[in-house]
């Protein structure tokens, strides 16, 4: 499905990737972990031609991603921080993304699950941190493309929301899709993840399941087994 | 691009700056014509203006956009879509959005007045034509500093800078070199520092137009072709769709190669 | 009524006896214009009918009216002067002259008037020429309605319009001239009066005066001259509502002034010319209601100008106003408008509370470095600009029209 080879990328004399393998096969849920700065959101970014790398190659469904953007057709995005237009209302944002990407229906049902009607014809900007992020969720899922990459889905969701997120995860999952996750919250990985990555200072330090991580680091619960990784680098 | 291009204006249209810089020119053309009651008079004065008030609005807008609608682009950028086509959009739609607000500001108080019944009509035209030239440069010079600066207060001060240089500074400098080697036969060098720059070269325009009599006084043979004959106009608008065509296929070049 | 037709018949035969008319064709007994002045009596008309006739030197030594019917063509074939006329009372109507005789020594002309008074010269049209009409030590004669129209290219070797030489007291009314060297050319000749002439793309001046005094001319049109009007070494002239329009070039000017005196020049419009007036050495001349519109200099002063005095003209659109090149000024502006005026009228009587100063620092950089002309308009130039009208350093400090006016003149 992604297929990385020897990614390098740096910020002027920031290192931040260097020399990442990755090579995530089709269907399931794989979870990017690492400390801040570690190099997530640029390896994510990298993925969806947002960051252009110094060094390696990126294949997505077969296809190098290189000067392409085509390809981005098959991959829904859920950015980090729903920033969008201020001047916008949420009912245009949908109709403008559809009028990008292609029609579809699927935006009703969503909207209904996220409780959003009654702010369609507000403006974005006067939207509460929650409420954007309801939207950005929407304007994710309502593709049905087979890679699926999110970044940080649970910012500001309230209980119910965060339920029918993990609903929604699990049932795209079903269809055998692929779903890129990133985020701090650790319970909320291991409720869904079936795999993680684990970046450390720009390259992959571990790759596995959730009890294999535990194994390697004698660790009982999967927040512990994180933290030793973490201390034992920094020591 | 013309579907970005189409956010991007309409996102502009609603915006309260457009409706602040079409007021402005709205303003300015009332003001000038029933303070002067001189339609002529107020053209040339509207000219001095032009020249170096466009590419400043021009620039900082420009700048201004395109650090404004940051998380417009990176959502856009996540999208099955050319990164040129995002960014030319993005570019056009800030360069029309400012040129209609100058054509109508102007021009409805303008036609308002009875431009159509006066012979300043064609005068009027070339400062409409000007005007959107500087527009169009302007903002993709601008577009250009913003790409190349993450850092918003640098890319503002840039913004300032740039236009400050070549509304001011340069023609000082100009000014100076010629004095100084008034010894030399100067008439190519004044002619090649004025295309080098898109304000002088507006106002070269304007001078064709109105102080030719001027021009005409001075012995140069190249002085004498370039302003005697359509030579000088036509250079003069391929020097200004080359002013446009350079900075816009660098934002294609600069955006290719960009992380966001 | 009978006797009333009789008193005319007898007339009639009493001037025929007196003054006989010859008649001149192609096929008559005179069939040349030279013979039929060699066989005229005094104060006998001849009559030209239609055709060409190909003589030239013909000497006009009596008092004869010559006139053409339907224009008959009298062509010198280029080999010399046409007509030359030397007794007084002469006049010349209706002819048209071609192929006046090119010379490096004399100074052939198509009609020459030498020592006399009292001629007409009217209604006639004049092509290929060298020298138009020429006049010569003569006095009280009349040039009216001619149209003159050469085919000058250098200076060297073309000659003037209509030119006057040490002649007093003529009048020259509407004429049309064309491509000569000088349209009008007046050298020692005083009292003349030049009006409602047409002068235009003359090599040299449209009207041009040396060492002639009290002359008047008004009502002409000067345009596309290589300039305008040239007067020099002349006194008390005047020169009254004329135009002068599109005189461009290197040394081009609507008007020139060199070393005059005592001048009027009122109610004339300068439009479009490099250099609307151009003076040198004149003194006490007064300017007055005259329109300067869309010149690149209306008025440049080029030294030993004293005591003129500008007032109540009208400054249009002008590139530059008033261009000095030096730093002593002994005019006087006063209550003129010009539209490059910034300032305002808080009691509203129409009259500027900041004075003006219309000579800019940048006419001064513009006479020292000509090619600096590129950077007029600039934002630049309008700040030092500004800087020296704050606190003048290279131009003349007192030069200001202390009550400019707000609004255009109108008389």
């Amino acid at each position: 499905m992604v297929n990385i080879e020897n990614l390098h990328k740096r910020f002027n004399k920031n290192i931040v990737l260097s020399g990442v393998d990755l090579n995530i096969t089709e269907g399931g849920i794989f979870a990017i972990l690492g400390p801040n700065g570690s190099g997530k959101t640029t390896l994510i970014k990298s993925i969806l031609g947002m960051v252009i790398p110094n060094k390696g190659t990126i294949n997505v469904l077969g296809e190098n991603i290189k000067n392409s953007s085509n390809y981005r057709h098959k991959i829904d995005y859920l950015p980090q921080i729903a920033n969008f237009p201020n001047n916008l209302k949420v009912k245009e944002l949908i109709k403008m993304i559809k009028d990008l990407r292609g029609d579809t229906n699927e935006d009703e049902r969503l909207i209904e699950l996220f409780t959003l009607h009654p702010f369609l014809d507000k403006k974005l900007g006067n939207l509460s941190g929650g409420t954007k992020q309801k939207v950005n969720l929407v304007l994710t899922f309502m593709f049905d493309s087979p890679l699926i990459i999110l970044d940080e889905p649970t910012t500001g969701l309230d209980p119910i929301s965060l339920i029918r997120l993990k609903d929604l995860i699990q049932t795209e999952k079903a269809k055998g899709k692929t779903i890129l996750i990133t985020s701090h919250i650790m319970s909320f990985v291991e409720e869904v993840s079936d795999e993680i990555v684990f970046l450390l200072e720009g390259q992959i330090y571990f790759r596995g399941s959730i009890s294999e991580l535990k194994n390697k680091t004698n660790q009982p619960d999967f927040e512990h087994a994180i933290a030793s990784i973490l201390t034992e680098n920094n020591a | 691009m013309l579907k970005i291009l189409k956010y991007s204006f309409f996102d502009l249209m609603r915006s309260r700056w457009s409706y602040v810089y079409f007021a402005f020119y709205l303003l300015l053309g009332i003001v000038l014509l029933f303070l002067n009651n001189d339609l002529s008079k107020a053209v040339i004065t509207l000219m001095n203006v032009i020249i170096v008030l466009v590419p400043l609005i021009g620039t900082i807008f420009g700048v201004m956009y395109y650090y404004n609608s940051k998380e417009f682009t990176e959502l856009l950028l996540a999208q099955p879509l050319k990164r040129s086509s995002i960014f030319l959009g993005q570019y056009l739609g800030v360069a029309i959005s400012l040129s209609m607000s100058l054509i109508l500001g102007l021009g409805i108080p303008f036609i308002a007045y009875g431009l159509f019944k006066s012979n300043a009509i064609w005068d009027f035209y070339l400062l409409l034509i000007t005007g959107t030239f500087l527009t169009l440069i302007f903002t993709a010079l601008a577009f250009n500093i913003a790409l190349t600066n993450e850092n918003k207060i640098k890319g503002f001060g840039y913004a300032i800078l740039l236009w400050l240089f070549l509304a001011i500074i340069y023609d000082g400098l100009f000014l100076m070199s010629l004095v100084l080697f008034e010894d030399y036969p100067l008439d190519k060098l004044s002619l090649i520092g004025t295309m080098l720059n898109p304000i002088d070269l507006s106002r070269t325009l304007i001078l064709l137009k109105l102080d030719i009599s001027a021009l005409l006084g001075y012995t140069g043979a190249v002085f004498k072709k370039f302003f005697g004959t359509n030579f000088g106009l036509i250079i003069s608008f391929v020097m200004l769709v080359i002013w446009v065509i350079l900075p816009v296929l660098r934002i294609v070049l600069k955006s290719k190669k960009k992380d966001f | 009524m009978k006797n009333l037709l009789l008193f005319f018949t007898a007339i009639l035969m009493a001037y025929s006896i007196y003054a006989q008319n010859i008649e001149v064709c192609n096929t008559c007994a005179v069939s040349t214009l030279k013979n039929a002045v060699s066989i005229a009596k005094d104060f006998d008309t001849i009559v030209l009918k239609k055709g060409t006739y190909k003589e030239y030197n013909i000497l006009v030594d009596k008092p004869l009216t010559i006139i053409g019917e339907n224009y008959p063509v009298i062509d010198g074939e280029l080999k010399g002067e046409i007509i030359t006329i030397v007794s007084d009372n002469v006049t010349v109507d209706g002819l048209f002259i071609i192929n006046v005789g090119t010379s490096y020594t004399e100074d052939y002309a198509a009609i020459r008037v030498r020592k006399s008074k009292n001629f007409v010269i009217q209604n006639l049209v004049l092509e290929k020429l060298f020298f138009g009409i020429y006049l010569e030590k003569s006095r009280d004669g009349k040039v009216f309605h001619n149209k003159i129209i050469g085919d000058a290219v250098e200076e060297y070797n073309s000659g003037n319009g209509i030119q006057l030489w040490y002649s007093k007291n003529i009048e020259i009314e509407h004429n049309f001239v064309q491509h000569v060297r000088d349209g009008i050319y007046l050298e020692f000749s005083d009292d003349c009066l030049i009006k409602n002439n047409v002068s235009t793309k003359n090599l040299r001046y449209g009207l041009h005066f040396m060492f002639s005094n009290n002359d008047i001319y008004q009502d002409n049109t000067f345009e596309k001259n290589g300039a305008g009007v040239a007067v020099m070494f002349s006194k008390k002239i005047k020169m009254l509502n004329n135009i002068f329009k599109e005189n461009w070039g290197t040394a081009s000017y609507g008007m020139l002034l060199k070393e005059i005196n005592d001048a009027e020049i009122i109610g004339n419009t300068f439009e479009e010319n490099t250099i609307g007036i151009n003076i040198e050495g004149s003194n006490r001349i007064i300017y007055k209601n005259n329109n300067f519109i869309n010149n690149g200099w209306a008025i440049k002063v080029r030294g030993a100008c004293y005591t003129n005095s500008f007032v109540e003209n009208n400054f249009l659109y002008n590139s530059f106003d008033i261009s000095y090149n030096s730093k002593i000024n002994d005019n006087i502006f006063n209550k003129n408008y010009w539209t490059s005026y910034t300032g305002y009228d808080l009691n509203k009587d129409g009259i500027g509370d900041v004075p003006y100063r219309p000579v800019k620092l940048f006419s001064y950089i513009v006479n020292r470095t000509p090619e600096t002309i590129i950077l007029l308009r600039s934002l630049f130039i309008d700040i030092i600009d500004f800087s020296e009208k704050v606190s003048p350093v290279f131009t003349p400090d007192n030069l200001l029209d202390n009550n400019p006016l707000t609004k255009r003149i109108t008389w």
